[in-house]
């Protein structure tokens, strides 16, 4: 069991969780992630370290409710604890002194973003951070990324915050306006990443993303989150989770992490369901166990 | 004196002969085809005596010689004919430390029962079904006997709770070591609870083994990775073990790097197994791991090992409509299990032997809708003495198929290798061990299993293992190198 020690939203539906965790503390580089489990009947998910404090031998994770897992995750508060978190997979960023590195965020992203930024900065890099969110509501962690940037360009779908358009506005933006930039990394949605790596291709600027491919086991042994890498198969967990942009095949990777979106509608309804249920019988229960409950016994 | 004489076996040798092998019960083809309930259902005590009686006691056994970890056979089955059932298991457990579960997936046929005397004239000892006898009946007596040992005060980290790193456990707590078992996933048992199917291996039996080994002493920790959690240096330098063992198993799934692999619908076994055993997917919405839903559906496993039985098995339970195995030599040189084979036919599988698959057809949206395959013919024999399989001109095909399973082999995981400054690898990625005492390059560092050998058997795996704990306990306590 890891306890949650301190749980927040920093938008709505993203949730910040510090989980007690000392092995993954003393481990955990810039680019890794966690694989977690809540409860003794739930899915493996793999997710964002967004940073670790090895001497409290804590995590910080960073969660978007999306499906049912992730909305149970995002239900449970301070106190609570997640069955279990294993990490931290996969290979760490590279990090170098490449001179000027543009960190791209998109969304939820960005807390994988910031991470990798921060550790460029150290290495010596000028850091150029661009952060992208659908509204105002959704930016986060602009703190820390000023923090740890030499400038930060937000851009909201909506206009709702700082200027409207999307982060390949900004990094066309700062090609055109003559930038030298060395290395772009984009960690994002997939068709974030996708356009980001179309704007440097022509531009041959070196881009790494992050892929987030259906994973179980996260060490190398079941093979689900295989990429399409350059026309060959690679394993997102020991191989990745970063690959250089250009050689990714995005559409798979979009039509892989489709292949189960009815069993995702059908657990996300049900869930749904539950949820409703016990608000109409006015019970302030925990979600995660009473659901696992109630599933057994169907 | 003959050793018959002095036998407390009341038939005479020549009797022997005449008594068939007793048949395993089983499941009703018809009807496990449909559940994930175990296919053999165990002898009886009347029927376990009866086959026991059947051995010939020979002078010389052959067939301890040719089990991986030596079990004492002959004394074990002379234990059940005189019905002492709980001494015949702890007679196993001198040599074994997991008899329910070998006596369920060992090849037998390859090992104890393939050099059995007997098996000249008529149909070898049911060694495998009377080691799962007396394993099951101790444990439906609950009197596993705790080894009282002397602690040694040293440390040993196994890394992985498959076979191998069970069996060095449960031989190690009981020559007076601290064990600390590491497993990446967060249930105990490795392949027993990720690969081998419930009908196969019910995963109750797997876990009344680890609660045994817990109540010997053995230290489980879950959710390690070891390599990524941490390293075999800091096991060793910080956290005070003297030796560790490494039997981190079967490794990355391989491919075959033909067209569309990347459809949707196309699985490595791994995978698939992954989701059903451990993720138990067959019970979603139960429990939330998806699967894909197989009902009516065509599947075929790629492969002829038992990993791909076990693959195609459970997709006929999921309710698949056609059931493949697609399988480039014939069957002769099919590496399963003859048993595993011989239920796969019975419960409805069709093998399209010398036949592969050369593309993964897609069906425009990114689903698999079937495989181009070709037929072939054995040619000369290849490096590993098989002969090489070689297509037939103009016999291609095309299969229609929802599901295909990948069920061709590993290669090495490459995690500890890569953490583990100086230990020795070999070409192939796996770590480098001696045959005799499963030391590694790196003093203090042992291993075993697939990780040794690549992908190879649960007794295998055991008997090094086994090896293992023998020479990890010398070296713990002569300190020699």
């Amino acid at each position: 069991m890891f306890k949650i020690i301190h749980a927040e939203f920093l938008a709505p539906g993203i949730k910040r969780f510090v989980i007690e965790a000392p092995r993954i503390a003393r481990k955990q580089k810039p680019g890794q992630f966690v694989i977690l489990r809540i409860y003794d009947e739930g899915e493996r998910i793999p997710v964002t370290i967004e940073n670790s404090d090895p001497e409290r031998g804590t995590v910080s994770i960073v969660v978007q409710a999306a499906g049912k897992t992730t909305n149970l995750l995002t239900s449970l508060n301070t106190g609570d604890s997640i069955l279990d978190v294993v990490g931290p997979l996969g290979k760490p960023s590279e990090i170098a002194n490449y001179g000027t590195a543009v960190v791209v965020g998109g969304g939820v992203g960005t807390a994988m973003a910031y991470p990798t930024a921060a550790a460029l900065k150290r290495a010596g890099n000028r850091v150029i951070s661009i952060v992208g969110a659908r509204n105002k509501e959704l930016v986060i962690l602009e703190k820390e990324m000023r923090e740890v940037s030499d400038a930060v360009m937000i851009t909201t779908d909506d206009g709702s915050y700082a200027d409207k358009g999307f982060v390949t506005d900004k990094l066309r933006q700062l090609i055109d306006n003559g930038t030298r930039i060395d290395l772009v990394v984009a960690i994002g949605p997939i068709v974030m990443m996708k356009a980001v790596a179309e704007v440097t291709r022509k531009e041959k600027i070196k881009t790494v993303v992050s892929l987030n491919p259906i994973m179980i086991d996260g060490t190398g042994m079941c093979g689900g989150c295989r990429v399409l890498i350059d026309g060959k198969s690679e394993f997102a967990c020991v191989d990745g989770p970063e690959f250089d942009a250009h050689k990714v095949d995005f559409s798979v990777l979009v039509q892989r992490n489709s292949m189960y979106r009815e069993a995702e509608q059908r657990s996300m309804a049900e869930y749904q369901q539950q949820v409703q249920k016990k608000k109409e019988e006015g019970e302030h229960a925990c979600m995660a166990t009473s659901g696992a409950r109630e599933g057994e016994q169907r | 004196m003959s050793p018959a004489s002095k036998s407390l076996n009341p038939l005479p040798p020549k009797e022997r002969m005449k008594v068939p092998r007793q048949l395993m019960p089983e499941q009703e083809a018809c009807a496990r085809a449909h559940n994930f309930e175990e296919v053999n259902l165990g002898y009886s005590a009347e029927l376990a005596q009866l086959e026991a009686k059947r051995c010939l006691e020979c002078a010389k056994p052959t067939c301890t010689d040719q089990c991986p970890v030596g079990i004492d056979v002959k004394a074990f089955v002379e234990k059940i004919v005189i019905g002492d059932f709980l001494g015949a298991a702890a007679k196993i457990r001198e040599a074994n430390v997991l008899p329910a579960i070998t006596g369920r997936v060992c090849p037998q046929e390859d090992q104890c029962e393939g050099s059995c005397l007997l098996s000249k004239k008529v149909k070898p000892l049911g060694i495998g079904y009377l080691e799962r006898f007396v394993a099951d009946y101790e444990q439906r007596m609950g009197t596993h006997v705790i080894p009282k040992v002397q602690p040694t005060g040293k440390k040993v980290a196994v890394v992985g709770s498959g076979p191998s790193g069970l069996t060095v456990a449960g031989d190690l707590i009981q020559k007076g070591h601290k064990v600390r078992v590491f497993e990446a996933l967060h249930e105990i048992g490795g392949v027993l609870v990720y690969g081998i199917p419930e009908f196969r291996l019910p995963k109750q039996i797997v876990r009344e083994q680890i609660d045994y080994m817990r109540e010997m002493g053995v230290e489980f920790e879950t959710d390690v990775v070891v390599g990524r959690t941490v390293t075999i240096d800091e096991l060793m330098e910080e956290e005070g073990f003297d030796a560790v063992y490494i039997g981190t198993g079967a490794g990355l799934p391989q491919f075959m790097n033909i067209p569309g692999e990347h459809l949707n619908g196309v699985y490595s076994a791994n995978e698939f197994l992954t989701r059903i055993n451990l993720m138990k997917a067959y019970k979603f919405p139960t429990y939330d791991e998806p699967m894909l839903d197989l009902k009516g559906k065509s599947v075929a496993v790629i492969g002829g090992g038992n990993t791909a039985l076990d693959g195609i098995r459970s997709a006929l339970r999921l309710g698949a409509g056609k059931a493949y195995v697609i399988y480039r030599r014939s069957e002769a040189e099919m590496p399963a299990r003859a048993e595993e084979a011989h239920h796969a036919r019975q419960e409805g599988i069709d093998f399209q032997m010398l036949t592969a698959p050369v593309e993964f057809l897609d069906d425009g949206k990114g689903w698999l809708k079937g495989a181009r395959c070709v037929r072939m013919e054995l040619g000369e024999p290849d490096a590993s003495g098989r002969r090489r399989p070689v297509p037939i001109k103009g016999s291609e095909f095309e299969l229609p198929l929802s599901v295909a399973i990948m069920a061709i082999g590993t290669t090495a995981n490459p995690i500890v290798q890569t953490t583990t400054p100086g230990l020795g690898t070999n070409k192939r990625g796996y770590i480098v061990a001696s045959e005799e005492t499963q030391r590694t390059t790196r003093k203090g560092v042992f291993a075993g299993g697939d990780i040794v050998t690549g992908a190879a058997t649960v007794i295998l795996a055991m008997g090094a293992g086994r090896r293992a704990a023998n020479s990890i306990h010398e070296y713990l306590t002569t300190g020699a190198w």
